[in-house]
């Protein structure tokens, strides 16, 4: 009697111990509503497959940025995590390969995507899957340049006619400011690069102040002291902290707004009815008409401890018609080659479907030096160090040729802590 | 007697054996260490291991997080942060950013502090007279105490920025705008006048209680004997209130020295680093920069340490000199 009670109870708990789901938690963060999508798709995955609870953890972007580092560290990561700067954490990458029901699927649609986040070219492991693709670009307030009754710059007007226009457009309609950028490196370095910035040498090594970063600078410089460019977004914070200039722009104190496709959702919503925008193509330098291109994805790490079932959950995801029903409910341009041509049907207003369409548009104009960019270990430092002391320069606190020293040195030093 | 004295005084003398036993093994003197045990390994745990492995990072190198996975570099952080041409000039440092961050802390401090125990001062005298609503302005005085730093800093940062209220208000009136936060001795002004309006209220508190502590016959005694206002509060105020004064100084000065959450969040350290302080400097280099650099953000640390350490020394001299 006693033996037969202990075998029941043995018998029980190995049977609840196969019937527990294997929780993956998901650290995310949200551009507009991806971590909402998120779950709601991944509700039905769990109806579909009882054996996995997808837990979707939402975040502010600075806890990615500033936090996921230190507890993969510590061995008490997260699962899957959304991710942007790749290189942050590309060392705690768990790859996915062996778990794939079909790896060449990820290889023929993902493969852009796929590259940034291996660490060299040599990489071939898939680690993640791109939860969008971004386009950086100039959205324009067509409002104010109609009232001005000045035209939109064509497509291969340069930046320095874009400014020309938008302090016209500033002028013209009494509105503080021609143009505001995004405080980050990474904005600035779209139009860098068109000014002819490389970024690297031919061996691959760091060689960011060349003569297309130092002309861009000092025409930025020289915009945001002439009136040209709102100042306040990047001479008014402090560090490489980033700061967006969206809320300028939505309240009609601007012309002209540098950011990207992920302001989409955002754009539509705040603004409205309240004033006609639209997403021009890329301003040209001498060098190219480039923007910058970026996108995020869920990752997975190494220490989860159940690297098939996020592997399932993943390929769930990346199935075409989860992915294009994925993109639409985000409103984002897909990581999905088969898809970007054309699979993803949009519901947004008619503002919002154009806006989308052009930066798609302006995909195919982006230098190969902006991926390059992209994929560097030491991006965000780049970033960083660009963001920072241009800033500083803005300000009147250093000169723009102490400038372009400080952020040769503290890449330097950025490159050598990183090798140590 | 009830069971349950019977019960309370059992189990009261249940120490009494080990205790007799403890006694005669160690003698009196190392008794002690028995009974503060539990407390030293409290602080051992959470005040000398921090410490230690601060200054484990503060020697090591690279980017990994790990003590076992850094590479030992000695005084190589250190040496970082204090190479210099001229020390008055942070643009000159090779850490510029460091420097700026130590320049600015001292100006701080400085006005901070000074204006803070003015001001402090002169509101308990204020709030320490028989005034009407007297109750009322005791409880407005303190009140940003109780509010949250980040709390106060959007505060602030809404009234100051150029769409803030304090602009609605110039326009309203048909001045032009000012750009408070992007002028580099505006910005610190700001941050000076937030950190006084947030943290003066604890101070007057203090204060306010060392006023009330000063006996009411001295004041009397100086009355008959028509002491004259200022030389009432120079001659016997002023030296019964030097205690809480010190303690006030001292917090002060600690307080003003680790300054960052408000102004982080009001100003970002901006513009430019104009009001960038040691310990966003700590924070951006450990936590916020991509390529973390721990070792000097602990060298950092470890040199803010040492200031505090001083500050802290003087307050136990100034308390000794006191009692």
């Amino acid at each position: 009697m006693f033996r037969s009670l202990i075998a029941a109870t043995l018998a029980l708990a190995a049977g609840l111990s196969a019937a527990q789901a294997a929780d993956i938690r998901v650290a995310c963060y949200s551009d507009g509503n991806e971590c909402e999508a998120t779950a709601e798709l991944s509700a039905r995955f769990m109806k579909e497959n009882p054996d996995i609870n997808v837990v979707i953890d939402k975040m502010a972007y600075t806890a990615i940025l500033e936090s996921l580092p230190v507890q993969l560290a510590g061995g008490n990561g997260p699962d899957v995590a959304r991710v942007t700067l790749f290189g942050t954490v590309a060392k705690y990458f768990l790859d996915l390969t062996p778990y794939l029901k079909d790896p060449a699927y990820w290889e023929t649609n993902f493969g852009g995507s796929l590259s940034w986040m291996r660490k060299d070219a040599a990489d071939k492991g898939i680690y993640g899957l791109a939860t969008q693709m971004t386009v950086t670009g100039p959205i324009v307030n067509k409002s104010l340049f109609d009232q001005a009754s000045v035209a939109i710059p064509g497509p291969k007007a340069t930046w320095d006619d874009w400014a020309a226009a938008a302090q016209k457009v500033a002028k013209a309609t009494g509105t503080p400011y021609g143009m505001a950028w995004d405080r980050s490196g990474h904005r600035f370095a779209g139009p860098a690069i068109s000014y002819g910035a490389k970024y690297f040498n031919a061996d691959g090594s760091l060689a960011v102040v060349d003569d297309g970063f130092k002309a861009m600078a000092t025409r930025l410089i020289g915009w945001a002291n002439d009136g040209t460019f709102e100042k306040d977004v990047w001479a008014s914070a402090g560090g490489g902290s980033y700061r967006d200039a969206f809320n300028e722009f939505a309240n009609g104190k601007i012309a002209v707004y540098l950011s990207g496709s992920w302001q989409v959702t955002r754009l539509q919503k705040q603004i409205g009815d309240a004033f006609d925008w639209v997403v021009a193509g890329n301003p040209c330098g001498p060098a190219a008409c480039s923007g910058m291109p970026g996108g995020a994805g869920f990752v997975a790490f190494k220490g989860t401890k159940h690297p098939k079932e996020v592997a399932r959950w993943l390929e769930w995801l990346a199935s075409a018609p989860v992915y294009a029903e994925w993109m639409s409910m985000t409103s984002n341009i897909p990581g999905h080659a088969g898809l970007q041509k054309g699979g993803v049907t949009y519901h947004l207003t008619p503002a919002g479907n154009a806006a989308i369409k052009a930066f798609s548009a302006n995909a195919p104009a982006i230098s190969p030096v902006a991926y390059k960019l992209v994929g560097s270990p030491l991006s965000g430092s780049i970033y960083t160090a660009s963001a920072e002391r241009i800033s500083q320069a803005m300000s009147g606190q250093i000169t723009t040729d102490q400038a372009f020293a400080r952020v040769t040195q503290d890449l330097a030093d950025a490159a050598a802590a990183a090798r140590k | 007697m009830t069971p349950l004295t019977t019960l309370f005084g059992v189990v009261m003398n249940l120490p009494e054996r080990p205790m007799r036993w403890a006694q005669g093994r160690l003698r009196e003197g190392r008794l002690g260490w028995v009974f503060v045990a539990p407390n030293l390994a409290v602080f051992a745990l959470f005040s000398f291991l921090p410490v230690a492995i601060d200054i484990y990072y503060a020697l090591t190198g690279g980017t990994a997080l790990l003590p076992s996975e850094r590479p030992y570099v000695g005084a190589e952080n250190f040496s970082s942060l204090l190479v210099c041409d001229n020390y008055f000039d942070a643009d000159s440092c090779r850490r510029d950013v460091f420097w700026h961050g130590i320049w600015n802390t001292l100006r701080f401090v400085v006005f901070q502090v000074g204006l803070m125990l003015s001001l402090s001062l002169v509101t308990a005298l204020v709030l320490n007279r028989k005034i009407i609503g007297r109750g009322f302005f005791r409880a407005a005085f303190f009140y940003p105490v109780l509010l949250s730093p980040v709390v106060v800093a959007l505060i602030w940062k809404w009234i100051l920025q150029r769409e803030g209220v304090l602009n609605a208000g110039f326009a309203s009136v048909g001045a032009a705008p000012v750009n408070w936060l992007l002028d580099a001795n505006w910005a610190f002004f700001w941050s000076v006048f937030v950190s006084i309006w947030a943290h003066m209220g604890f101070y007057t508190l203090i204060l306010l209680a060392g006023l009330q502590a000063i006996p009411a016959e001295v004041h009397e005694a100086a009355s008959m004997d028509a002491t004259p206002p200022f030389r009432h509060f120079r001659k016997i105020t002023l030296p019964l209130l030097m205690p809480n004064l010190l303690v006030v100084l001292v917090l002060g000065l600690i307080r003003a020295v680790q300054m960052f959450d408000e102004v982080y969040v009001l100003t970002g350290g901006g513009p430019g680093t104009a009001t960038t302080f040691i310990v966003q400097y700590i924070y951006k280099t450990g936590f916020a920069d991509q390529v973390r650099q721990y070792g000097l953000a602990a060298a950092a640390s470890l040199l803010l340490a040492f200031v505090l350490l001083g500050l802290t020394l003087v307050q136990l001299k100034g308390m000794r000199r006191g009692a």
